[in-house]
């Protein structure tokens, strides 16, 4: 992992969008303040201070002006924290304070967190260790990249984790093939290992369309659903009519490649018309398809179920061999004790194969003429089609590789919920999947993997905020909050690290020695 | 007189206009290149020189009119009917651009690798092979590498093989560009103002190349450009065009005295000519370096 | 005849709200070339604020008609108000910092902006729709004529004049605005060249940000009759109001005003109609594959210039 420092023009759109306060200018900053306060009161005031209810049928306010006070004080006070410390910093305070500072708060922090879980068991500890230590850690990563761009150097804890990059790979695959048993992990654990590998390996599908042909596409989910949705079909209606019962059991493996041969045609078929497309403009067309797939979903009855979707999808089977508690079943045929575990942890083993099978297939053809013709794409179209690169196909093929991972995943998701319906492939689901692509660095796999991890995993401790519900008002479901901070992270994360968590390129040949190459030079596609 | 150019044409332009909307920015010009000159296509700015070889290379197609590619085995392409990536995979047509077109996040060495695309694919057994790691893609893999090494000599850039192409200084990239075009072992070699923005020396180093590429690879080249020193030093055919249309056509030392090129470039008498000539060439390549060294996709 | 008259007033009421939401995404992609993908949602969170602020006027219908209409522009003008609000802090948030960074961030950025926002009414609001009793009713009859089949009638609510004219009224404002004052000079200018433009003394950032809020109190607007005219709004209105208009845009040339309006009333009368003759269902199906065909094929729009490429 690279944590290079900023772009320049970062640097650069940065100082120009600092507020014009000069220092020391109390009156200024007083103005500023106010006029801070003001917005954030137009913004708040009415959508949070008057929630229209309808308790009764007719449409009622009910007025929340404590919670908008609250809102504007925090925006308000946030902003003089950024005038202070960030924006118009007195002479006096030199970044190592800052530094020495975040260090401080970070260790308080996890004081704080670690009295509250075992010692004191308040949840008022939880949260402030919490807050602290992200405050602090902001406060330390900001600085020290800081201190580090004054003197024109990578920042710091680049240099001390870039080293570690190669290792983080490797790591993560021992840990992901050891978890079912490593001691203390249940059943919970492994059920979000099956769910972030799923987002790896949808991730990685739309890191060959976006991350490497550099055709920016938001309407993934839609090969993800017709995956889904033919593994549905064929298992619960077609398959057994054309081949009787007995296939049920060996259905998953039988679909599983045709899920992905029917998501690459249509990956082929939308692929088709949006060729000449660039940009937004083939962004917003994909959203589209995405959109007209999952409406003719809902409402074509006959076929797809419409609204209610397709339940009783078979459960996966060892090979032929379902995971049920009689003698035909996996435990008595291995000689085990029969445990519903048993299921949970094929599954796991199942999405992790799929996983590592799309990874060793995209690294593979990065180093195929056709991986770097998408590459080269990304970089330069025109120059392309001057070489000789069929681009049409080119990109084809990037849209149906990309689909068909998409398709596989899908599969997996419908035999592991056992129940598809069009909620699952709402464009929320597109963006969030882009969104692990982007935070991971467009391009890089393992990035990927770390992004997935992050965000399924903040996805789930939302569920796990119980301190904040102790903390906050009555009725605060942390849960409901979930899109909100995936909203807040995708503008945050373009904001600080547009490249992502991984910046630097690999290339896919050398000569003598392997150097890789730093994002400010790699394009991002026209699209 | 019998030229070159005429006795054994490597591309024979027929009667080639390209109107855009109501703009005629090619007005029926024929000219033939040598299958083993360097061909110079000169002309005042906006004369038409890159929409031709747009048309050439299959951008733009032309509104009337034939474009000829002759290969040595007498195999004919008609390169107005072919979709551009064809002329250069099957008719050997290769361009380099105005405003430099190199892959610039990936290195030097790839930006050669994937210029030899169709080869390799092939030897891929289109993918397939190569997924499962068959031998004859990493042999071919091999050659391929062998042959950018022998082209990054040649521009002496070797030692930058693993470098990003974008950190390369600008007349390195314009060399690079030319040998990308040349792995994909064109007929033809369509340089877009190779010397533009370069210094004396460089553009001295280009010159060289150019002759040693015509020599050691024996096809023909045909560039645009304003550098009349490089025009004029190594160029074998010059056709000079103002306003879409040809003015003249023959030997530089022709050219060079023909009438109407001087008032096509001067717009004055003979005699003023030489030092307004020159201010012309120093404006000509103090604009060049005021372009941008390198563009990015973008819109 | 007359099923098709009727539809034909409903389509171009609801293309008129399209027009209105279009000339935003018009305006921005014009000046800084990007889609702003959260303007759907503004004109949504205009809806809401709309709503809230006759709620807490307390507007009922048995008011008198020249009282609701005073009251109703009030309420336009604070919708517009805060909506600008809204609009100028997602450009100081989530654009201008973004500006002269990679292509895709102000996209994404966008996209997540939109979530923001979305979630936002959600959280705050509640999720399920708010129905409202009609504030004004009654129209006119356009035509009627009694046959043996029964009563055929033509009528235009009130409603419909409100939203038409006002829609009418704003247009001509706003093209005066652009092309006859300082700032729409100021606006075209950042359009050709922003960089010339700043070195010439316009101020782009503000510039911009006017842009910003002009299209967010059009947006506002649009939100305030969408609410008047179908009485029930949702915190998910605006996605699918805003790939509407944002193909309305597209379909009239994309930077081009009076092209949004009219491309607004070409999506608004395909959907009408599409829903009377065709399918309800599939009515944004049919919106949806619209956005495909005209991008794919109409890239340039109606009243927009082809585009050469260049190399």
């Amino acid at each position: 992992m690279a944590l290079a420092p900023q772009p320049t023009q970062q640097g650069g759109a940065r100082t120009a969008q600092t507020p014009t306060v000069p220092k020391g200018d109390q009156k200024r900053l007083l103005i500023d303040l106010l006029l801070t306060g003001l917005i954030a009161s137009a913004i708040f005031g009415p959508i949070v201070g008057m929630n229209a209810t309808a308790p009764q049928g007719g449409l009622v306010l009910e007025y929340r002006w404590a919670a908008v006070l609250w809102l504007v004080g925090i925006v308000v006070v946030g902003r003089l924290l950024l005038h202070l410390l960030v924006w118009n910093r007195p002479d006096w305070v030199k970044p190592i304070h800052i530094k020495r500072l975040g260090a401080g708060l970070a260790g308080l922090g996890l004081v704080s967190l670690l009295l509250g879980l075992f010692v004191v068991k308040a949840p008022w500890f939880d949260a402030a260790g919490v807050f602290g230590l992200i405050a602090g850690a902001w406060f330390y990563i900001s600085s020290s990249n800081e201190t580090a761009a004054e003197r024109g150097a990578p920042s710091p804890l680049a240099n001390a984790i870039e080293p570690l990059g190669k290792y983080v790979g490797v790591a993560l695959l021992l840990i992901a093939i050891a978890l079912p048993f490593i001691p203390g992990v249940d059943r919970r654990i492994v059920d979000l290992a099956i769910l972030m590998l799923t987002y790896v390996m949808l991730g990685w599908g739309l890191n060959i369309v976006v991350g490497l042909a550099g055709l920016l596409d938001l309407g993934y989910v839609a090969f993800y659903a017709v995956g889904a949705y033919a593994y549905a079909l064929l298992s619960t209606i077609y398959f057994p009519l054309w081949f009787g019962d007995g296939i049920t059991p060996w259905a998953f493996w039988l679909v599983l490649p045709l899920a992905g041969l029917f998501a690459a045609c249509w990956g082929l078929i939308l692929g088709f018309p949006v060729l000449r497309l660039r940009g937004d403009y083939l962004a917003i067309v994909t959203l589209a398809f995405g959109e007209i797939i999952r409406l003719i979903l809902i409402n074509w009855y006959d076929f797809t179920g419409g609204p209610n979707g397709i339940s009783d999808v078979p459960r996966p089977s060892f090979f032929g061999i379902p995971f049920t508690n009689d003698e035909n079943g996996f435990a008595a045929t291995f000689g085990l004790t029969y445990s519903p575990l048993q299921r949970i942890i094929f599954l796991y083993y199942v999405i992790l194969m799929l996983a590592l099978i799309t990874n060793f297939v995209t690294m593979r053809l990065r180093k195929l003429p056709i991986g770097r013709a998408w590459e080269a794409l990304r970089e330069d179209e025109i120059a392309c089609r001057s070489l000789g690169i069929n681009t049409t196909n080119t990109k084809l093929t990037a849209f149906a590789i990309g689909a068909m991972f998409g398709g596989f995943a899908g599969s997996f998701f419908a035999t592991r919920q056992g129940f598809v319906s069009p909620e699952s492939f709402v464009f929320m689901e597109s963006a969030i999947i882009l969104a692990i692509v982007v935070l991971g660095g467009l391009g890089s796999q393992i990035g990927v993997v770390v992004a997935a991890i992050v965000v399924i995993g903040a996805f789930e401790l939302f569920r796990e905020l119980n301190f904040l519900k102790a903390i906050m008002w009555e009725g605060f479901d942390p849960t409901q909050y979930r899109m909100l901070a995936v909203g807040v992270a995708m503008v945050l994360i373009m904001r600080w690290r547009p490249r992502g968590l991984v910046t630097k390129r690999d290339p896919s040949i050398y000569l003598k020695e392997k150097k890789a190459v730093s994002a400010d030079l790699v394009a991002q596609g026209h699209g | 007189m019998a030229n070159t150019w005429q006795a054994d044409p490597v591309l024979s332009v027929e009667h080639i206009t390209m109107r855009f909307g109501g703009l005629v920015a090619i007005d029926d010009l024929s000219f033939n290149v040598g299958r083993h000159d360097i061909t110079a296509l000169i002309g005042p700015n906006g004369a038409g020189k890159t929409t031709v070889f747009n048309c050439l290379t299959g951008f733009y197609k032309p509104t009337e009119g034939m474009i000829v590619m002759r290969h040595e085995d007498g195999k004919n392409f008609i390169l107005e009917r072919m979709d551009d990536f064809r002329i250069s995979q099957f008719a050997k047509v290769a361009r380099t651009f105005q405003n430099i077109r190199l892959f610039a996040g990936m290195t030097v060495l790839e930006n050669l690798v994937v210029a030899q695309h169709n080869t390799l694919m092939k030897a891929s057994g289109y993918t397939v092979a190569g997924i499962l790691g068959s031998r004859s893609y990493k042999r071919a893999e091999k050659a391929a590498v062998e042959k950018a090494t022998y082209w990054l000599e040649k521009i002496h850039l070797i030692d930058r093989a693993d470098d990003p192409a974008g950190d390369l200084p600008y007349g390195a990239q314009r060399r690079l560009e030319i040998a990308r075009a040349m792995c994909t072992e064109p007929k033809l070699l369509c340089l877009d103002e190779p010397a533009a923005g370069l210094n004396p020396r460089e553009s001295d180093d280009l010159n060289k190349l150019l002759l040693s590429i015509r020599q050691d690879e024996g096809i023909g080249i045909l560039l645009i450009e304003h550098d009349m020193k490089v025009v004029m030093e190594i160029s074998d055919h010059v056709v000079v065009l103002d306003y879409g249309q040809k003015i003249a056509d023959g030997t530089p030392a022709e050219v060079k005295i023909d009438p109407a090129v001087i008032r096509a470039y001067l717009g004055v008498d003979e005699e003023e000519a030489p030092p307004i000539a020159e201010k012309l060439i120093t404006e000509a390549i103090a604009r060049a370096e005021n372009e941008p060294p390198a563009q990015q996709g973008g819109r | 005849m007359e099923y098709f008259l009727e539809q034909l007033i409903n389509g171009i009421t609801l293309g008129s709200i399209y027009g209105l939401i279009a000339i935003g995404y018009t305006m921005v992609y014009g000046i800084i070339g990007m889609i702003n993908f959260a303007h759907g949602d503004i004109f949504m969170i205009g809806a809401m604020i709309s709503l809230i602020a006759i709620l807490a006027l307390g507007l009922t219908a048995s008011a008198s008609f020249a009282l609701l209409l005073l009251a109703l522009i009030l309420v336009l003008a604070i919708a517009m108000i805060l909506a600008s609000a809204f609009n100028w802090t997602v450009e100081r948030v989530a654009y201008r910092p973004l500006r002269g960074s990679f292509r895709l961030a102000p996209l994404i950025s966008a996209i997540g902006m939109s979530i923001v926002l979305q979630e936002f009414a959600r959280i705050a609001q509640g999720g399920r729709p708010k129905p409202m009793q009609p504030l004004l009713s009654g129209g006119f009859e356009l035509m009627h004529r009694t046959t043996e089949a029964g009563d055929f009638i033509v009528r235009i609510s009130t409603i419909q004049i409100i939203v038409i004219v006002t829609t009418l009224a704003l247009m001509a404002l706003f093209t005066a605005l652009i092309t006859r004052t300082s700032l729409g000079r100021a606006q075209r200018s950042c359009e050709q060249d922003m960089k010339m433009a700043s070195l010439l003394g316009i101020d782009v950032n503000k510039t911009i940000s006017i842009t910003f809020v002009m299209g967010a109190s059009l947006a506002a607007v649009a939100g305030l009759m969408f609410f008047l005219r179908y009485g029930v709004i949702d915190f998910y209105i605006g996605f699918v109001a805003g790939v509407k208009a944002f193909t309305a845009a597209v379909l009239g040339g994309i930077g081009s005003i009076p092209g949004a309006m009219l491309g607004g009333l070409v999506i608004g009368l395909i959907e009408v109609f599409w829903s009377a003759y065709f399918s309800v269902e599939y009515k944004d199906v049919a919106a949806f594959a619209m956005l495909a065909v005209v991008l794919i094929f109409l890239p340039q729009g109606l009243l927009g210039k082809p585009e050469v490429e260049k190399v």
